[in-house]
């Protein structure tokens, strides 16, 4: 069949290219998705710092101002479109800067602060969204508000916003191929290339969405099984080999 | 007599206009088991989340061995040897058993693993729990909890622990473990200040009992005289619906 027998070309002519191709948008999509968690994270936890009324004006204002910046980042960046954004930003390094940016390195970044916008807001769910008694027990026990972030409710919060991690690294592997605007050679830049040598386009991106489905279905799979595998056993090991019969449980009968 | 642990004086505590605490003063001794019991709405609940900061006073001081802990800047501290144990449980849902007794031991007073756990598992042998340091918060039944928490708060060795009604989220048929090991933690010498709807247990386990109603403390007396001899009318309705139930 003439369709198979054109995929066979392509993939032979250009099947090294496409791997490539893949390979950055994976790379894209990896990078994009650590940086912006990071962002995220760190935008998170600002934006729950307990700041009080007693606390001295000065620190409230410079909490407020810096505040005020993480806002406007955040709004700016999921108020446009990446497309527009890695257009913008790579034209005008050049434009304002003459700054010939590498077209790979540009999309990492692009990439890297659009998510961190997008997971700023997801972390912070996260953390608001861990029970405040947790906050309440690691203050009881003297914990100051970072050891209580770090130990106990980072941990719940990252836990509970994965599947939205992942769901943003599924789109990243998937919108990356926005950045081929600005000649990033990922996956779809590739196969534009190679649909036009061969004039064959149907073909082409066939094989790139076959590529496209493949690795965001496993890793899909592979976030499903981390999760399973972060919420621990659901039976434990009950400690010592003896039955031990202690204070409580004997109290507990001898009570009433 | 000696210095008390926990001197309260003058205490306010305001929510935007609305004066919950009005003007609380009453000590704290080492050793002494003080109730404090008193209608919904009353502040009971309030004020030992004034005791322990997890509110901020807005008027009066709280003075720990004759400091006041406003000023010190020592709250950390502070709070360490204060101790909590909630209604609501709150253990870290992120740590098994055994971890939620260490975690404080290791982070805030410093200690080192092997003593951190070792004293946990002390505290989680005392209340009866120690088989369970490997579960998760989510796999222990309500009063299991419970008896996990106050090994928590006890793993920091506190001078004093404040119970906000331990046992009221509780199926009735675990009740009886959590007062059981709240009574031997009594007999032990601990210093604890307990709010509770628990009438019976009130009166076995207190040296104290402190009545309040609307944002003051109304009595300030010893259980037999309390309960026998109520000097306000407040208190006596008070304790005959309680009876009642
Ligand atoms: N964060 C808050 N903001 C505003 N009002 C509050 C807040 N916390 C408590 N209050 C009010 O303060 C009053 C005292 O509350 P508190 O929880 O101390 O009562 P309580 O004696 O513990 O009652 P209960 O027996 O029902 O637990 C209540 O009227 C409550 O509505
Ligand atoms: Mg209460």
């Amino acid at each position: 069949m003439e369709f198979f027998h054109w995929v066979q070309v392509i993939l032979d002519n250009y099947g090294i290219l496409l791997l490539k191709g893949t390979g950055v948008t994976v790379l894209l999509a990896l990078v994009g998705t650590g940086v912006g968690f990071v962002i995220g994270l760190l935008i998170g936890v600002y934006k729950t710092l307990p700041i009080r009324p007693e606390d001295p004006a000065v620190k409230r204002i410079l909490y407020k101002i810096f505040n005020f910046l993480l806002s406007a980042y955040i709004e700016v960046f999921r108020s446009t479109p990446m497309m527009v954004q890695a257009t913008v930003i790579f034209y005008g390094a050049a434009f304002l800067f003459s700054l010939r940016l590498d077209p790979v390195m540009a999309g990492m970044f692009i990439i890297s602060i659009n998510t961190g916008a997008y997971m700023a807001e997801i972390v912070r769910g996260g953390i608001i969204s861990v029970d405040k008694g947790q906050f309440e027990a690691t203050h009881s026990i003297g914990m100051t508000h970072f050891q209580s972030m770090l130990y106990v409710i980072l941990p719940q919060a990252i836990r509970n916003i994965l599947p939205a991690t992942g769901n943003q690294f599924i789109i990243n592997i998937k919108d990356s191929c926005v950045l081929s605007v600005i000649s990033v050679t990922e996956l779809f830049f590739q196969t534009k290339s190679a649909a036009g040598a061969t004039f064959q386009t149907f073909p082409a991106y066939f094989i790139a969405c076959v590529i496209y489905f493949v690795l965001c279905f496993s890793i899909t799979q592979l976030l499903r099984y981390l999760e399973e595998k972060m919420d621990g056993s659901d039976t434990y090991t009950i400690y010592g080999t003896e039955p031990v019969i202690n204070g409580a449980d004997t109290l507990k009968r001898g009570d009433k | 007599m000696d210095q008390p642990i926990i001197q309260i004086k003058n205490l306010k505590k305001a929510f935007g206009t609305r004066e919950v605490l009005k003007d609380i003063n009453f000590d704290v001794h080492k050793g002494e088991v003080v109730t404090i019991i008193g209608s919904s709405g009353s502040g009971k609940s309030t004020l030992l989340r004034c005791i322990n900061l997890l509110e901020t006073p807005t008027g009066g001081s709280i003075l720990y061995h004759g400091e006041n802990i406003m000023t010190t800047g020592k709250v950390h501290q502070y709070c360490a040897k204060v101790g909590m144990v909630f209604q609501q449980f709150n253990l870290f849902n992120n740590l098994n058993v055994l971890e939620n007794c260490v975690v404080g031991q290791m982070k805030v007073l410093k200690c080192e693993r092997q003593e951190a756990e070792e004293r946990a598992k002390k505290y989680l042998d005392h209340v009866g729990m120690l088989q369970y340091i490997n579960a998760r918060p989510r796999q222990l039944s309500g009063g299991q909890k419970q008896r996990v928490a106050i090994a928590r708060a006890l793993s920091m060795e506190p001078d004093v622990l404040l119970f906000d009604e331990p046992t009221s989220a509780l199926d009735p048929e675990m009740v009886g473990e959590v007062l059981k090991v709240m009574k031997d933690l009594a007999a032990s010498g601990l210093t604890m200040m307990v709010v509770t709807h628990e009438m019976g247990f009130a009166r076995d386990i207190s040296d104290r009992i402190v009545f309040m109603a609307d944002g003051i403390i109304l009595e300030d007396s010893t259980p037999e005289e309390l309960f026998n001899n109520p000097k306000h009318e407040r208190t006596r309705a008070f304790l005959n619906r309680a009876m009642e139930k």
